[in-house]
Protein backbone atom coordinates (compact mmCIF):
# COMPACT_ATOMS: atom_id res chain seq x y z
CA UNK A 1 0.00 0.00 0.00
CA UNK A 2 1.77 3.21 -1.15
CA UNK A 3 1.08 6.38 1.47
CA UNK A 4 -0.80 8.83 1.18
CA UNK A 5 0.42 11.40 3.82
CA UNK A 6 3.93 11.48 4.52
CA UNK A 7 5.94 14.36 7.74
CA UNK A 8 8.47 14.28 8.96
CA UNK A 9 9.58 16.57 11.45
CA UNK A 10 7.56 18.90 11.38
CA UNK A 11 7.62 22.40 12.93
CA UNK A 12 5.98 25.17 13.51
CA UNK A 13 5.58 28.05 15.65
CA UNK A 14 3.87 31.42 16.23
CA UNK A 15 6.77 34.29 17.11
CA UNK A 16 8.23 32.54 20.23
CA UNK A 17 5.05 30.16 20.76
CA UNK A 18 6.07 26.60 19.81
CA UNK A 19 3.34 25.28 18.34
CA UNK A 20 4.31 22.15 16.38
CA UNK A 21 7.45 20.53 17.62
CA UNK A 22 8.94 18.15 15.06
CA UNK A 23 6.08 15.42 14.45
CA UNK A 24 6.45 12.74 12.57
CA UNK A 25 3.47 10.41 11.14
CA UNK A 26 2.53 8.58 7.89
CA UNK A 27 -0.95 7.90 6.66
CA UNK A 28 -1.36 5.00 4.34
CA UNK A 29 -3.71 5.68 0.99
CA UNK A 30 -7.19 4.86 1.50
CA UNK A 31 -7.38 4.41 5.22
CA UNK A 32 -8.83 7.05 8.24
CA UNK A 33 -5.87 8.77 10.35
CA UNK A 34 -6.81 10.86 13.28
CA UNK A 35 -5.28 12.99 15.25
CA UNK A 36 -6.25 13.29 18.64
CA UNK A 37 -5.75 15.80 21.53
CA UNK A 38 -7.60 18.82 23.24
CA UNK A 39 -7.97 22.00 22.15
CA UNK A 40 -4.85 24.17 21.89
CA UNK A 41 -2.76 20.50 20.93
CA UNK A 42 -1.71 22.10 17.60
CA UNK A 43 -4.43 20.06 15.73
CA UNK A 44 -5.71 22.98 13.35
CA UNK A 45 -2.01 23.84 13.17
CA UNK A 46 -1.33 20.87 11.84
CA UNK A 47 -4.09 20.53 9.23
CA UNK A 48 -3.61 24.34 7.96
CA UNK A 49 0.32 22.97 7.16
CA UNK A 50 -0.74 19.88 5.39
CA UNK A 51 -3.08 21.58 3.38
CA UNK A 52 -0.66 24.65 1.69
CA UNK A 53 -2.84 27.12 4.11
CA UNK A 54 0.75 27.91 6.09
CA UNK A 55 3.88 27.04 5.57
CA UNK A 56 5.75 25.09 7.99
CA UNK A 57 8.74 26.41 9.83
CA UNK A 58 11.05 23.05 9.44
CA UNK A 59 10.60 19.14 8.61
CA UNK A 60 9.30 17.51 5.34
CA UNK A 61 5.63 16.41 4.35
CA UNK A 62 4.48 14.68 1.33
CA UNK A 63 1.13 14.86 0.45
CA UNK A 64 -0.54 12.23 -2.72
CA UNK A 65 3.45 12.29 -3.43
CA UNK A 66 4.04 15.68 -3.98
CA UNK A 67 5.67 18.27 -1.58
CA UNK A 68 3.90 20.98 -0.04
CA UNK A 69 6.36 23.44 0.15
CA UNK A 70 7.87 23.18 -3.38
CA UNK A 71 4.29 21.42 -4.76
CA UNK A 72 1.67 23.27 -3.31
CA UNK A 73 -0.20 23.51 -6.55
CA UNK A 74 -0.70 19.63 -7.06
CA UNK A 75 -1.17 18.76 -3.43
CA UNK A 76 -4.15 21.41 -3.62
CA UNK A 77 -5.23 19.82 -6.82
CA UNK A 78 -5.53 16.57 -5.11
CA UNK A 79 -6.86 17.44 -1.45
CA UNK A 80 -10.24 18.54 -0.30
CA UNK A 81 -10.69 20.23 3.16
CA UNK A 82 -13.56 21.23 5.54
CA UNK A 83 -11.97 23.23 8.18
CA UNK A 84 -13.68 23.38 11.67
CA UNK A 85 -16.37 25.60 11.16
CA UNK A 86 -18.81 25.28 7.80
CA UNK A 87 -17.22 27.29 5.75
CA UNK A 88 -20.41 28.15 3.45
CA UNK A 89 -21.29 30.95 2.37
CA UNK A 90 -24.66 31.64 4.11
CA UNK A 91 -26.30 34.29 1.76
CA UNK A 92 -26.00 31.32 -1.08
CA UNK A 93 -28.96 28.07 -1.21
CA UNK A 94 -27.06 25.15 -0.56
CA UNK A 95 -27.31 24.45 -4.25
CA UNK A 96 -25.58 27.56 -5.22
CA UNK A 97 -22.53 26.71 -2.82
CA UNK A 98 -22.31 23.30 -4.32
CA UNK A 99 -22.15 25.68 -7.97
CA UNK A 100 -19.79 28.30 -6.70
CA UNK A 101 -17.46 24.97 -5.72
CA UNK A 102 -18.04 23.13 -9.17
CA UNK A 103 -17.82 26.69 -11.10
CA UNK A 104 -14.56 27.41 -9.66
CA UNK A 105 -13.10 23.64 -9.51
CA UNK A 106 -10.17 23.31 -12.12
CA UNK A 107 -11.18 19.38 -11.93
CA UNK A 108 -14.76 19.96 -12.44
CA UNK A 109 -15.28 20.08 -16.42
CA UNK A 110 -18.65 20.69 -17.84
CA UNK A 111 -20.75 18.14 -15.96
CA UNK A 112 -21.13 20.58 -12.67
CA UNK A 113 -24.70 20.70 -12.51
CA UNK A 114 -24.84 16.68 -12.49
CA UNK A 115 -22.25 16.66 -9.90
CA UNK A 116 -24.39 18.99 -7.79
CA UNK A 117 -27.27 17.33 -8.32
CA UNK A 118 -25.67 13.90 -6.93
CA UNK A 119 -24.47 15.25 -3.83
CA UNK A 120 -27.18 16.82 -2.90
CA UNK A 121 -28.94 13.26 -3.01
CA UNK A 122 -26.06 11.64 -1.51
CA UNK A 123 -26.19 14.22 1.42
CA UNK A 124 -29.88 14.16 1.87
CA UNK A 125 -29.76 18.29 1.16
CA UNK A 126 -32.58 17.97 -2.27
CA UNK A 127 -35.61 19.53 -0.56
CA UNK A 128 -33.30 22.08 1.43
CA UNK A 129 -31.33 22.91 -1.96
CA UNK A 130 -33.18 26.06 -2.63
CA UNK A 131 -32.73 27.60 0.75
CA UNK A 132 -30.15 30.19 2.03
CA UNK A 133 -27.47 28.22 3.80
CA UNK A 134 -27.93 31.02 7.08
CA UNK A 135 -31.41 28.91 7.70
CA UNK A 136 -29.68 25.51 7.53
CA UNK A 137 -29.29 23.76 11.23
CA UNK A 138 -25.78 22.71 12.56
CA UNK A 139 -25.91 19.00 11.00
CA UNK A 140 -27.03 20.70 7.43
CA UNK A 141 -24.47 22.98 7.27
CA UNK A 142 -21.83 20.19 7.93
CA UNK A 143 -22.83 18.29 5.44
CA UNK A 144 -23.01 21.15 3.10
CA UNK A 145 -19.63 21.98 3.65
CA UNK A 146 -18.77 18.19 3.62
CA UNK A 147 -20.10 18.04 0.17
CA UNK A 148 -18.35 21.15 -1.42
CA UNK A 149 -15.28 19.39 -0.21
CA UNK A 150 -16.09 16.82 -2.48
CA UNK A 151 -17.44 18.67 -5.79
CA UNK A 152 -13.88 18.24 -7.36
CA UNK A 153 -13.52 14.23 -5.92
CA UNK A 154 -10.55 14.47 -3.91
CA UNK A 155 -7.99 12.25 -3.30
CA UNK A 156 -7.08 13.12 0.34
CA UNK A 157 -9.73 14.25 2.52
CA UNK A 158 -9.14 16.63 5.58
CA UNK A 159 -11.66 17.56 8.38
CA UNK A 160 -10.73 19.37 11.24
CA UNK A 161 -13.00 18.43 14.35
CA UNK A 162 -15.55 17.48 12.05
CA UNK A 163 -18.47 16.74 14.67
CA UNK A 164 -17.51 19.34 17.35
CA UNK A 165 -21.25 20.73 18.44
CA UNK A 166 -23.05 18.56 16.56
CA UNK A 167 -25.98 16.63 18.46
CA UNK A 168 -25.31 13.13 18.93
CA UNK A 169 -27.90 12.47 15.41
CA UNK A 170 -25.88 14.54 13.00
CA UNK A 171 -22.77 13.23 14.59
CA UNK A 172 -23.64 9.79 13.71
CA UNK A 173 -24.65 10.31 10.56
CA UNK A 174 -21.10 12.42 10.03
CA UNK A 175 -19.26 9.14 10.71
CA UNK A 176 -21.38 6.79 8.20
CA UNK A 177 -20.47 9.78 5.79
CA UNK A 178 -16.81 9.03 6.69
CA UNK A 179 -17.38 5.26 6.70
CA UNK A 180 -19.00 5.49 3.00
CA UNK A 181 -16.12 7.91 1.80
CA UNK A 182 -13.54 5.12 2.81
CA UNK A 183 -15.36 2.37 1.17
CA UNK A 184 -14.85 4.58 -1.94
CA UNK A 185 -11.00 4.47 -1.74
CA UNK A 186 -10.81 8.20 -0.45
CA UNK A 187 -8.09 8.81 2.08
CA UNK A 188 -9.21 11.03 5.56
CA UNK A 189 -7.31 12.73 7.80
CA UNK A 190 -9.35 13.57 11.01
CA UNK A 191 -8.51 15.67 13.93
CA UNK A 192 -10.66 15.22 16.80
CA UNK A 193 -11.02 15.63 20.34
CA UNK A 194 -13.41 12.51 20.91
CA UNK A 195 -11.30 9.47 21.79
CA UNK A 196 -15.06 7.87 20.95
CA UNK A 197 -14.92 8.97 17.34
CA UNK A 198 -10.96 8.18 16.56
CA UNK A 199 -12.08 4.67 18.04
CA UNK A 200 -15.28 4.28 15.36
CA UNK A 201 -13.90 5.96 12.53
CA UNK A 202 -9.59 5.63 12.96
CA UNK A 203 -7.43 2.53 11.09
CA UNK A 204 -4.62 4.52 12.97
CA UNK A 205 -4.84 7.44 15.48
CA UNK A 206 -1.57 9.98 17.11
CA UNK A 207 -2.36 11.47 20.24
CA UNK A 208 -1.32 15.25 19.98
CA UNK A 209 -0.22 17.08 23.17
CA UNK A 210 1.19 20.29 23.21
CA UNK A 211 2.82 19.87 19.74
CA UNK A 212 4.46 16.56 20.19
CA UNK A 213 3.22 13.22 19.33
CA UNK A 214 2.69 11.24 22.70
CA UNK A 215 1.27 8.09 21.40
CA UNK A 216 0.73 6.18 17.79
CA UNK A 217 -0.96 3.00 16.89
CA UNK A 218 -4.64 1.67 16.14
CA UNK A 219 -7.29 2.37 18.92
CA UNK A 220 -6.60 -0.78 20.46
CA UNK A 221 -2.94 -0.56 20.92
CA UNK A 222 -3.81 2.68 22.18
CA UNK A 223 -6.21 1.60 25.10
CA UNK A 224 -3.83 -0.91 26.14
CA UNK A 225 -1.54 2.04 26.73
CA UNK A 226 -4.25 3.61 29.10
CA UNK A 227 -6.01 2.46 32.11
CA UNK A 228 -9.08 -0.10 31.26
CA UNK A 229 -12.12 0.60 32.52
CA UNK A 230 -12.62 0.67 36.25
CA UNK A 231 -15.63 0.56 39.03
CA UNK A 232 -14.91 3.84 41.76
CA UNK A 233 -16.07 2.90 44.89
CA UNK A 234 -16.82 5.79 47.71
CA UNK A 235 -16.60 4.96 51.47
CA UNK A 236 -17.80 7.29 54.22
CA UNK A 237 -14.86 6.79 56.55
CA UNK A 238 -11.03 6.36 56.19
CA UNK A 239 -11.06 3.26 58.58
CA UNK A 240 -13.78 1.52 55.73
CA UNK A 241 -11.07 2.73 52.79
CA UNK A 242 -8.48 0.86 54.51
CA UNK A 243 -10.23 -2.27 55.14
CA UNK A 244 -11.36 -2.37 51.17
CA UNK A 245 -7.85 -1.72 50.25
CA UNK A 246 -6.72 -4.82 52.00
CA UNK A 247 -9.95 -6.64 50.54
CA UNK A 248 -8.84 -5.82 46.93
CA UNK A 249 -4.94 -5.61 46.86
CA UNK A 250 -5.20 -4.56 42.98
CA UNK A 251 -6.79 -1.48 43.28
CA UNK A 252 -5.72 2.18 43.40
CA UNK A 253 -6.87 4.05 46.25
CA UNK A 254 -7.40 8.14 46.43
CA UNK A 255 -7.25 8.98 50.13
CA UNK A 256 -8.74 12.32 50.04
CA UNK A 257 -11.82 11.47 47.77
CA UNK A 258 -12.20 7.95 50.27
CA UNK A 259 -12.15 6.04 46.85
CA UNK A 260 -11.23 3.19 45.57
CA UNK A 261 -10.51 2.40 42.04
CA UNK A 262 -10.70 -1.56 41.33
CA UNK A 263 -9.89 -2.71 37.07
CA UNK A 264 -12.63 -4.01 35.77
CA UNK A 265 -14.32 -4.71 32.40
CA UNK A 266 -17.49 -3.03 33.75
CA UNK A 267 -19.69 -6.46 32.72
CA UNK A 268 -22.31 -7.11 35.16
CA UNK A 269 -20.67 -10.60 35.75
CA UNK A 270 -17.16 -8.77 37.19
CA UNK A 271 -19.38 -6.45 39.09
CA UNK A 272 -21.30 -9.15 40.86
CA UNK A 273 -18.24 -10.36 42.05
CA UNK A 274 -16.85 -6.73 42.98
CA UNK A 275 -20.38 -6.70 44.97
CA UNK A 276 -19.87 -10.49 46.34
CA UNK A 277 -16.16 -9.51 47.72
CA UNK A 278 -17.24 -6.88 49.62
CA UNK A 279 -20.13 -8.78 51.37
CA UNK A 280 -18.15 -11.12 52.19
CA UNK A 281 -15.67 -8.34 53.94
CA UNK A 282 -18.99 -6.80 55.47
CA UNK A 283 -17.77 -3.42 53.43
CA UNK A 284 -20.38 -1.15 52.85
CA UNK A 285 -19.35 1.39 49.77
CA UNK A 286 -21.40 4.95 50.19
CA UNK A 287 -21.01 5.03 46.39
CA UNK A 288 -20.33 2.90 43.14
CA UNK A 289 -19.51 3.74 39.59
CA UNK A 290 -18.40 2.62 36.64
CA UNK A 291 -15.85 4.22 34.41
CA UNK A 292 -14.68 3.31 31.18
CA UNK A 293 -11.57 5.29 30.07
CA UNK A 294 -11.98 8.87 28.26
CA UNK A 295 -9.74 11.25 26.52
CA UNK A 296 -8.51 12.62 29.90
CA UNK A 297 -7.37 9.13 30.99
CA UNK A 298 -5.85 8.87 27.93
CA UNK A 299 -3.79 11.93 28.31
CA UNK A 300 -3.26 10.69 31.70
CA UNK A 301 -1.58 7.73 30.85
CA UNK A 302 0.50 9.41 27.99
CA UNK A 303 1.33 12.79 28.91
CA UNK A 304 2.59 11.79 32.48
CA UNK A 305 -0.09 14.13 34.71
CA UNK A 306 -0.85 12.56 36.64
CA UNK A 307 -3.52 12.71 39.38
CA UNK A 308 -2.71 12.92 43.10
CA UNK A 309 -4.20 9.38 43.11
CA UNK A 310 -2.59 7.50 40.45
CA UNK A 311 0.34 8.73 41.70
CA UNK A 312 -0.06 6.34 44.99
CA UNK B 1 -14.49 25.60 -16.09
CA UNK B 2 -15.53 29.55 -15.74
CA UNK B 3 -13.29 32.26 -15.32
CA UNK B 4 -12.83 32.68 -11.60
CA UNK B 5 -13.36 36.54 -11.63
CA UNK B 6 -16.75 36.32 -13.30
CA UNK B 7 -17.92 33.57 -10.68
CA UNK B 8 -16.92 35.36 -7.76
CA UNK B 9 -18.42 38.65 -8.96
CA UNK B 10 -21.25 36.53 -9.79
CA UNK B 11 -21.03 35.46 -6.24
CA UNK B 12 -20.37 39.06 -4.41
CA UNK B 13 -23.50 40.73 -7.01
CA UNK B 14 -25.64 38.06 -5.54
CA UNK B 15 -24.79 38.92 -1.98
CA UNK B 16 -25.48 42.59 -2.59
CA UNK B 17 -28.96 41.59 -3.50
CA UNK B 18 -29.69 39.32 -0.91
CA UNK B 19 -28.12 41.50 1.67
CA UNK B 20 -30.06 45.04 0.86
CA UNK B 21 -29.82 46.08 4.44
CA UNK B 22 -25.66 47.06 3.49
CA UNK B 23 -26.78 48.50 0.41
CA UNK B 24 -29.71 50.24 1.88
CA UNK B 25 -27.38 51.99 4.65
CA UNK B 26 -25.15 52.76 1.70
CA UNK B 27 -27.51 54.21 -0.38
CA UNK B 28 -29.80 55.95 2.70
CA UNK B 29 -27.34 57.65 5.06
CA UNK B 30 -25.65 60.30 2.88
CA UNK B 31 -29.25 60.98 1.98
CA UNK B 32 -29.90 61.67 5.07
CA UNK B 33 -26.83 63.36 5.82
CA UNK B 34 -27.54 65.13 2.74
CA UNK B 35 -31.04 66.41 4.08
CA UNK B 36 -30.03 67.45 7.78
CA UNK B 37 -27.31 69.41 6.32
CA UNK B 38 -29.06 71.24 3.92
CA UNK B 39 -32.24 71.67 5.74
CA UNK B 40 -30.79 71.93 9.35
CA UNK B 41 -27.60 73.54 8.85
CA UNK B 42 -27.64 74.59 5.20
CA UNK B 43 -28.55 78.28 6.38
CA UNK B 44 -26.26 78.93 9.23
CA UNK B 45 -22.97 78.42 7.01
CA UNK B 46 -21.78 81.47 4.91
CA UNK B 47 -20.10 79.49 1.68
CA UNK B 48 -20.76 82.34 -0.94
CA UNK B 49 -23.01 79.91 -3.37
CA UNK B 50 -25.72 78.05 -2.74
CA UNK B 51 -24.97 75.16 0.05
CA UNK B 52 -26.04 72.45 -1.56
CA UNK B 53 -23.97 73.51 -4.69
CA UNK B 54 -21.37 73.83 -2.33
CA UNK B 55 -21.87 71.00 -0.31
CA UNK B 56 -22.76 68.40 -3.04
CA UNK B 57 -19.25 66.77 -4.42
CA UNK B 58 -18.35 66.59 -0.49
CA UNK B 59 -21.58 64.36 0.47
CA UNK B 60 -20.34 62.16 -3.02
CA UNK B 61 -17.27 61.24 -0.80
CA UNK B 62 -19.38 60.80 1.63
CA UNK B 63 -21.19 58.13 0.25
CA UNK B 64 -18.30 56.27 -0.63
CA UNK B 65 -17.08 56.12 2.37
CA UNK B 66 -20.39 55.92 4.13
CA UNK B 67 -20.56 52.24 1.81
CA UNK B 68 -17.44 50.99 3.27
CA UNK B 69 -18.33 49.20 6.42
CA UNK B 70 -20.64 46.89 4.61
CA UNK B 71 -17.36 45.96 2.24
CA UNK B 72 -14.98 45.65 5.22
CA UNK B 73 -18.01 43.30 7.17
CA UNK B 74 -18.12 41.41 3.86
CA UNK B 75 -14.49 40.35 3.37
CA UNK B 76 -13.80 39.76 6.75
CA UNK B 77 -16.95 37.21 7.16
CA UNK B 78 -15.32 35.58 4.01
CA UNK B 79 -12.17 35.14 6.04
CA UNK B 80 -13.10 34.59 9.62
CA UNK B 81 -15.87 32.19 8.10
CA UNK B 82 -13.28 29.99 6.73
CA UNK B 83 -14.49 30.85 2.92
CA UNK B 84 -11.36 32.24 1.85
CA UNK B 85 -9.37 29.57 3.20
CA UNK B 86 -11.56 26.99 1.17
CA UNK B 87 -11.12 28.95 -1.84
CA UNK B 88 -6.98 29.01 -1.03
CA UNK B 89 -7.36 25.75 -0.84
CA UNK B 90 -8.59 25.23 -4.08
CA UNK B 91 -6.31 27.30 -5.78
CA UNK B 92 -8.58 30.21 -6.62
CA UNK B 93 -6.65 32.99 -7.73
CA UNK B 94 -6.63 35.52 -5.13
CA UNK B 95 -6.60 38.53 -7.42
CA UNK B 96 -10.70 36.86 -8.23
CA UNK B 97 -11.90 36.70 -4.36
CA UNK B 98 -10.71 40.20 -3.42
CA UNK B 99 -11.01 41.91 -6.91
CA UNK B 100 -14.92 40.26 -6.82
CA UNK B 101 -15.21 42.26 -3.43
CA UNK B 102 -13.33 45.48 -4.56
CA UNK B 103 -16.03 45.94 -7.95
CA UNK B 104 -19.11 45.16 -5.81
CA UNK B 105 -17.60 47.72 -3.34
CA UNK B 106 -17.19 50.43 -6.18
CA UNK B 107 -20.46 49.34 -7.44
CA UNK B 108 -22.40 50.15 -4.26
CA UNK B 109 -20.57 53.24 -4.05
CA UNK B 110 -22.09 54.15 -7.66
CA UNK B 111 -25.52 53.53 -6.89
CA UNK B 112 -25.43 55.38 -3.69
CA UNK B 113 -23.65 58.28 -5.68
CA UNK B 114 -26.52 58.11 -8.32
CA UNK B 115 -29.32 58.52 -5.86
CA UNK B 116 -27.77 60.90 -4.37
CA UNK B 117 -27.29 63.28 -6.66
CA UNK B 118 -30.75 62.70 -8.08
CA UNK B 119 -32.10 64.32 -4.70
CA UNK B 120 -29.20 67.06 -4.79
CA UNK B 121 -31.27 67.99 -8.08
CA UNK B 122 -34.43 67.64 -6.35
CA UNK B 123 -32.94 70.30 -3.91
CA UNK B 124 -32.07 72.47 -6.21
CA UNK B 125 -28.46 71.56 -7.30
CA UNK B 126 -27.33 73.10 -10.32
CA UNK B 127 -23.88 71.93 -11.49
CA UNK B 128 -22.52 74.91 -14.43
CA UNK B 129 -20.54 71.26 -15.47
CA UNK B 130 -20.58 70.13 -18.88
CA UNK B 131 -20.80 66.93 -20.61
CA UNK B 132 -16.62 66.62 -20.21
CA UNK B 133 -16.72 67.75 -16.09
CA UNK B 134 -19.39 65.47 -15.43
CA UNK B 135 -17.32 62.39 -16.82
CA UNK B 136 -14.43 63.83 -14.88
CA UNK B 137 -16.41 63.49 -12.11
CA UNK B 138 -17.32 60.13 -12.72
CA UNK B 139 -13.98 59.17 -13.31
CA UNK B 140 -12.77 61.02 -9.99
CA UNK B 141 -15.39 58.96 -8.12
CA UNK B 142 -14.62 55.51 -9.26
CA UNK B 143 -10.96 56.42 -9.04
CA UNK B 144 -11.89 56.88 -5.06
CA UNK B 145 -14.18 54.02 -5.05
CA UNK B 146 -11.47 51.69 -6.01
CA UNK B 147 -8.65 53.15 -3.99
CA UNK B 148 -11.03 52.98 -0.97
CA UNK B 149 -12.40 49.61 -1.56
CA UNK B 150 -8.54 48.13 -1.56
CA UNK B 151 -8.00 49.74 1.36
CA UNK B 152 -11.22 48.76 3.14
CA UNK B 153 -10.91 44.84 1.70
CA UNK B 154 -7.19 45.18 3.51
CA UNK B 155 -8.90 46.25 6.34
CA UNK B 156 -11.24 43.64 6.58
CA UNK B 157 -8.92 40.59 6.20
CA UNK B 158 -6.82 42.05 9.07
CA UNK B 159 -9.65 42.55 11.57
CA UNK B 160 -10.03 40.11 13.87
CA UNK B 161 -13.94 39.49 13.86
CA UNK B 162 -16.84 41.38 11.50
CA UNK B 163 -17.54 43.86 14.00
CA UNK B 164 -13.90 44.96 14.29
CA UNK B 165 -13.55 45.37 10.82
CA UNK B 166 -16.86 47.75 10.85
CA UNK B 167 -15.19 49.86 13.25
CA UNK B 168 -12.42 49.85 11.45
CA UNK B 169 -14.06 51.34 8.53
CA UNK B 170 -15.40 54.18 11.09
CA UNK B 171 -12.47 56.66 10.87
CA UNK B 172 -13.18 56.20 6.75
CA UNK B 173 -16.52 57.41 7.91
CA UNK B 174 -15.26 60.22 10.05
CA UNK B 175 -12.76 61.81 8.18
CA UNK B 176 -15.14 63.35 5.38
CA UNK B 177 -16.07 66.04 8.34
CA UNK B 178 -12.29 67.25 9.10
CA UNK B 179 -12.26 67.88 5.18
CA UNK B 180 -13.74 70.52 3.14
CA UNK B 181 -16.75 68.63 2.08
CA UNK B 182 -19.33 70.39 5.07
CA UNK B 183 -17.92 73.35 5.48
CA UNK B 184 -14.32 75.47 4.19
CA UNK B 185 -11.35 74.39 5.71
CA UNK B 186 -10.27 78.04 6.34
CA UNK B 187 -13.61 78.67 8.65
CA UNK B 188 -11.99 75.83 10.76
CA UNK B 189 -10.07 76.48 13.47
CA UNK B 190 -6.31 76.16 13.65
CA UNK B 191 -4.81 72.27 13.98
CA UNK B 192 -7.93 71.57 12.71
CA UNK B 193 -7.72 73.94 9.65
CA UNK B 194 -4.34 72.49 8.46
CA UNK B 195 -5.01 68.53 9.02
CA UNK B 196 -8.37 69.62 6.36
CA UNK B 197 -5.95 71.39 3.85
CA UNK B 198 -3.52 68.41 3.81
CA UNK B 199 -6.04 65.02 4.16
CA UNK B 200 -6.48 63.21 1.26
CA UNK B 201 -10.27 63.87 0.83
CA UNK B 202 -9.78 67.70 0.61
CA UNK B 203 -7.76 67.77 -3.04
CA UNK B 204 -10.49 65.56 -3.91
CA UNK B 205 -13.80 67.23 -3.48
CA UNK B 206 -11.95 70.10 -4.35
CA UNK B 207 -11.20 68.62 -7.52
CA UNK B 208 -14.82 67.65 -7.95
CA UNK B 209 -16.08 70.92 -6.48
CA UNK B 210 -14.27 72.81 -9.43
CA UNK B 211 -15.41 69.97 -12.01
CA UNK B 212 -18.93 70.57 -10.87
CA UNK B 213 -18.72 74.78 -11.15
CA UNK B 214 -17.28 73.89 -14.82
CA UNK B 215 -13.31 75.88 -13.60
CA UNK B 216 -11.90 72.22 -12.92
CA UNK B 217 -8.43 73.26 -10.94
CA UNK B 218 -5.13 71.02 -11.95
CA UNK B 219 -3.14 71.40 -9.47
CA UNK B 220 -6.29 69.53 -7.33
CA UNK B 221 -6.47 67.07 -9.53
CA UNK B 222 -3.23 65.82 -9.76
CA UNK B 223 -3.02 65.72 -5.63
CA UNK B 224 -6.24 64.29 -5.71
CA UNK B 225 -5.18 61.65 -8.62
CA UNK B 226 -1.90 60.98 -6.09
CA UNK B 227 -3.64 60.23 -3.21
CA UNK B 228 -5.83 58.14 -5.18
CA UNK B 229 -2.98 56.17 -6.28
CA UNK B 230 -1.12 55.69 -3.35
CA UNK B 231 -3.98 54.47 -1.19
CA UNK B 232 -5.28 51.88 -4.35
CA UNK B 233 -1.42 50.85 -3.87
CA UNK B 234 -1.14 50.52 -0.53
CA UNK B 235 -4.51 48.56 0.50
CA UNK B 236 -3.59 46.24 -2.34
CA UNK B 237 -0.48 45.17 -1.63
CA UNK B 238 -1.14 45.02 1.97
CA UNK B 239 -4.73 43.22 1.38
CA UNK B 240 -2.43 40.84 -1.04
CA UNK B 241 0.10 40.05 1.30
CA UNK B 242 -2.20 39.33 4.70
CA UNK B 243 -4.42 37.58 1.87
CA UNK B 244 -1.17 35.27 1.39
CA UNK B 245 -0.48 35.18 5.24
CA UNK B 246 -3.45 34.39 6.90
CA UNK B 247 -4.64 31.09 7.76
Amino acid sequence: MTSAIVASELRKAYKDKVVLDGIDFEVRAGTVFSLLGPNGAGKTTTVNVLTTLMRADGGTVRVAGHDIATEAKAVRAAIGVTGQFAAVDELLTGQENLQLMADLNRAVTGNGERIVAELLERFELTAAAGKPASTYSGGMRRKLDLAMTLVGKPQIIFLDEPTTGLDPRSRRTMWSIVQDLVADGVTVFLTTQYLEEADQLADRIAVLDRGRLVAQGTADELKRQIPGTHVRLRFTTAAELDEAARAFPEATRDDEALALRVPGDGGTKSLRALLDRLDEHSLNAEECSVHTPDLDDVFLALTGHTTEADQK
Amino acid sequence: MKSHSLVMLRRNFKHLTRNPTSVFNAVLMPIIIMLMFVYMFGDAFDVGVDYIDYATPGLILLAVCYGLGGTATAVNSDMTKGIINRFKVMDVSRGAVLTGHVVASVLTNVIAIAALVGVAYLLGFSPAASLTDWLGVAGVVVLLAVAAGWFTVALGLSAKSPETAGMAAVPLVMLPFFSSAIVPAEKMGPGLRQFAEYQPFTPIIETMRGLLNGAPDTTDAVVAAAWCVAIALVGYLWARSTFTKRA
